[in-house]
């Protein structure tokens, strides 16, 4: 006798009201040996979480306060990135005039230098400077608020609109872990337990933007949105915009989420349960330095193990030369056409089909090639940078597109293999590349032919 | 005259205390219920209402669970007496 | 490795489980990945005596059933990967329905230390727990702690301690069902003993198989054909 036919003859001798029974009688002896091992001494009953969950999700303050928290956390993270950013940066070059003299020193060939330097050091600490504040303040803000226990009341407050659509609540949940990276919001899914609402947790994941895309969003809007402004009022401003985007990466996530679930995820069923915890107060200093090491620095170890590789192979693009054209302009021919129909470029296009091991290279691979030596060129200040993409003929439209192509389209390299693990199906990872790609080109379309229409560029 | 207090954990009140009689529920949504602590015989408080009406939370077994109106209406119990 | 013992961490969500994971292991800790599996779970390092351990913090689950994906994982690190001790993480503040599932894995393995966490909130909120009369119940050793704070981590460590090195035994009590099912458990009960011996509890498995646990039977082929292959390729 096998384990097969020992399960049919139990299932044979079982009765549907087993599970039933067996979890009624464990909760009846867990009531017991309550009964019996635990005494209250108190009557006054603790109501702190209640008094908490009155405010937090009040019929009229719970949205304004989720609002503002998003606001506030975001405006943290991008005002609060500036300036160690820019110490970064300014530490990194002067590291570098020291790497280049000891090349000199040594007389090292030229195309070492380059490949070396001017790719792989000049593209990771680009990663690094760019993306390591940002997250240093992102993860922890994130931690400490999941700690505290309000991220289940967001879950709380926004099921409704979520059931709207056929989604869970908690997917508020996963979509907020991708503003730090969507690869762990796709892992993060788990905590959906019904089927098809994961899956749409996972499939519309990457519509919110993750880390490596903030760079580009940040300096896009502050070069190109906010560029009237100065000071505080700045940053307020590309937090407005920023905002803006992230709004609408929503709205495209629930309309993604109905469309899916009108047609491709219809009539599989669903169940819903969230707990809601008590209020604790966390370890300030412990979450703040778990998170900075395990989140922030593990993501940056990937970016960074990506950039390089991608750095060295955009510089030996850019300077090796097939006639007397280099290979990466080849490449920005060929794409340019498909790019000006969008309101973009080839080397746009390029920088985005080369960024698909890591988002946080989109940018850098696109100066490269705006400088055309393959090597990011030491940019020092901000106008400088404007100035690179006004003399490509940017305006306010190609600044927005870029935004929500990087929005909009196909997850990184990273999060479709986590996405294949997930969902163990080929045609599901297919189409979480096939559905945002599709948007991506539809949306800056739309917006580009929108804009020539009217005359706006 | 027997008055019937029998009502879904939907139709409670806030403060309301409901003590499960059935659960018209199958497959996963009932074990899970079932882990949670909604078996017959328990006693749920109605906690509170969602910003938008729903879902709704209850307080059960030593715990805040918010549940569905599709669900939450197809708990039914008794309602219990606060003193 | 000698006096070196794996301890699987399980509870259910919010209990504070990553926590005392966290502030037993520091940062020694890594994510392995584990029987074939594409499952990874987080581990961490501890040393106490002479003594080092392995802690596994399993998925927080509310119950071990298997529903989803999470409890299937728990679950067959419990009762496949066989730890050396199986530390049941529950809230003080929730005990009713942190209990459950603490009930659930006594019936899986013997090894088990119930461990109380979050005791200075309960206490702060009049709830006093005894955890005597707890271990005598259950039949396992209950230690109270606070893995915020650091409190009790003394004696957990030494019961843990004293579980490996024999001083002490677990006789986890099981509970009893209705007589219906009591008889159905029998009958299954004495042909499972025929077929996995007391690798695994004949108890456990048979209310699994009463309870139509289909996901458990296919983790058992599977682990059928996997030793089929290990023993061909030896």
């Amino acid at each position: 006798m096998n384990m097969k036919e020992l399960y049919s003859e139990a299932q044979a001798i079982s009765s549907p009201q087993l599970r039933d029974d067996i979890v009624q009688q464990l909760y009846s002896r867990s009531r017991e040996l309550c009964d019996v091992g635990v005494s209250y001494t108190k009557t006054k009953a603790d109501t702190r979480t209640e008094k908490l969950d009155a405010i937090f999700t009040s019929k009229i303050w719970g949205f304004p306060i989720m609002l503002t928290m998003l606001g506030v956390v975001f405006y943290l993270t991008i005002a609060g990135a500036n300036i160690p950013s820019s110490m970064l940066a300014e530490f990194f070059g002067w590291l570098e005039n020291y790497i280049t003299s000891a090349f000199q020193f040594l007389h090292a060939p030229d195309w070492l230098h380059g490949i070396l330097v001017l790719g792989l050091y000049r593209g990771s600490t680009w990663v690094i400077s760019v993306m390591l504040p940002p997250m240093a303040i992102f993860f922890p803000t994130f931690a400490l608020l999941e700690n505290y226990g309000y991220l289940p009341r967001v879950a709380f407050n926004m099921d409704r609109l979520f059931k709207f659509v056929g989604a869970h609540g908690k997917q508020s949940l996963t979509m907020a872990m991708g503003f730090g990276c969507n690869a762990a919001a796709v892992m993060s899914s788990r905590i959906i337990e019904s089927p098809r609402e994961r899956m749409l947790a996972i499939l519309t994941n990457n519509f919110v933007p993750c880390n490596g895309r903030w760079g580009t969003l940040i300096v896009l809007a502050s070069l190109f949105m906010a560029a009237s402004f100065t000071g505080g009022f700045k940053s307020l401003v590309t937090t407005g915009v920023i905002v803006g985007i992230v709004l609408f990466g929503i709205v495209v996530t629930f309309f993604v989420s109905w469309a899916l679930s009108k047609t491709l995820l219809k009539g599989v069923p669903t169940h819903y349960t969230l707990e809601l915890p008590p209020y604790r107060r966390p370890k300030f200093f412990d979450t703040v330095i778990r998170s900075s090491l395990t989140k922030s620095w593990t993501v940056l170890v990937r970016a960074v193990k990506v950039a390089a590789p991608a750095a060295i192979l955009t510089w030996v693009f850019a300077n090796i030369h097939i006639g007397d054209t280099s290979i990466l302009l080849h490449a920005v021919g060929f794409l340019d056409p498909f790019g000006k129909m969008l309101g973009l470029d080839g080397y746009i296009m390029l920088a985005f089909i080369l960024g698909l091991p890591a988002n946080e290279i989109v940018l850098p691979i696109l100066l490269m090639g705006y400088l055309s030596t393959g090597s990011l060129t030491e940019v020092d200040s901000l106008v400088d940078l404007k100035q690179i993409f006004l003399d490509h003929g940017w305006t306010w439209v190609t600044a927005l597109n870029v935004m929500l192509f990087s929005l909009l389209h196909y997850p990184c390299g990273t999060t479709l293999v986590n996405i294949y693990k997930e969902t163990k199906s080929k045609k599901w990872t297919f189409l979480a590349f096939l559905i945002p790609t599709v948007l991506a080109i539809l949306v800056p379309f739309i917006v580009y032919q929108t804009a020539k229409l009217f005359g706006w560029v | 005259m027997v008055k019937s207090n029998k009502i879904s954990l939907f139709q409670g009140k806030k403060g309301n205390l409901i003590k499960i009689s059935s659960i018209s529920l199958e497959g996963v949504m009932r074990r899970r219920l079932l882990d949670l602590g909604f078996v017959p015989g328990a006693i749920v408080e109605v906690i509170k209402k969602s910003p938008l009406g729903d879902p709704i939370a209850f307080r059960v077994s030593q715990t805040t669970i918010a549940l569905r109106k599709e669900e939450s209406m197809k708990i039914e119990g008794e309602l219990v007496n606060h003193d | 490795m000698i006096n070196s013992y794996r301890i699987a961490l399980a509870g259910n969500p919010n209990t504070g489980k990553s926590t005392l994971f966290n502030a037993l292991t520091g940062l020694r800790q890594h994510t392995g990945n584990w029987a074939g599996k594409t499952v990874s779970l987080a581990e961490g390092t501890v040393k106490h005596k002479d003594k080092t351990y392995q802690i596994i913090d399993l998925p927080g689950t509310y119950s071990l059933f298997s529903n989803s994906v999470d409890e299937e994982v728990a679950r067959n690190y419990i009762v496949f990967e066989k730890p050396d001790v199986t530390l049941v993480v529950l809230d003080a503040t929730s005990l009713e329905r942190n209990l459950n599932l603490a009930l659930q894995v006594l019936e899986m393995t013997r090894n088990v230390i119930v461990c109380i966490n979050l005791i200075d909130e309960a206490e702060k909120k009049g709830i006093n727990i005894n955890e005597r009369i707890l271990t005598r119940k259950l039949g396992v050793p209950v230690v109270k702690i606070s893995a915020r704070n650091k409190i009790g981590f003394p004696m957990l460590l030494d019961t843990i301690d004293r579980l490996v090195s024999g001083t002490i035994e677990c006789n986890p009590v099981q509970t009893t069902y209705s007589e219906e099912i009591e008889e159905k458990i029998t009958t299954i009960e004495s042909k499972i003993r025929s077929l996995v011996g007391n690798s695994i509890s004949s108890r456990w498995l048979a209310l699994r198989l009463l309870d139509g646990d289909e996901a458990l039977l296919n983790e058992f082929n599977r682990r059928l054909v996997l030793n089929d292959q290990v023993r061909r390729e030896a």
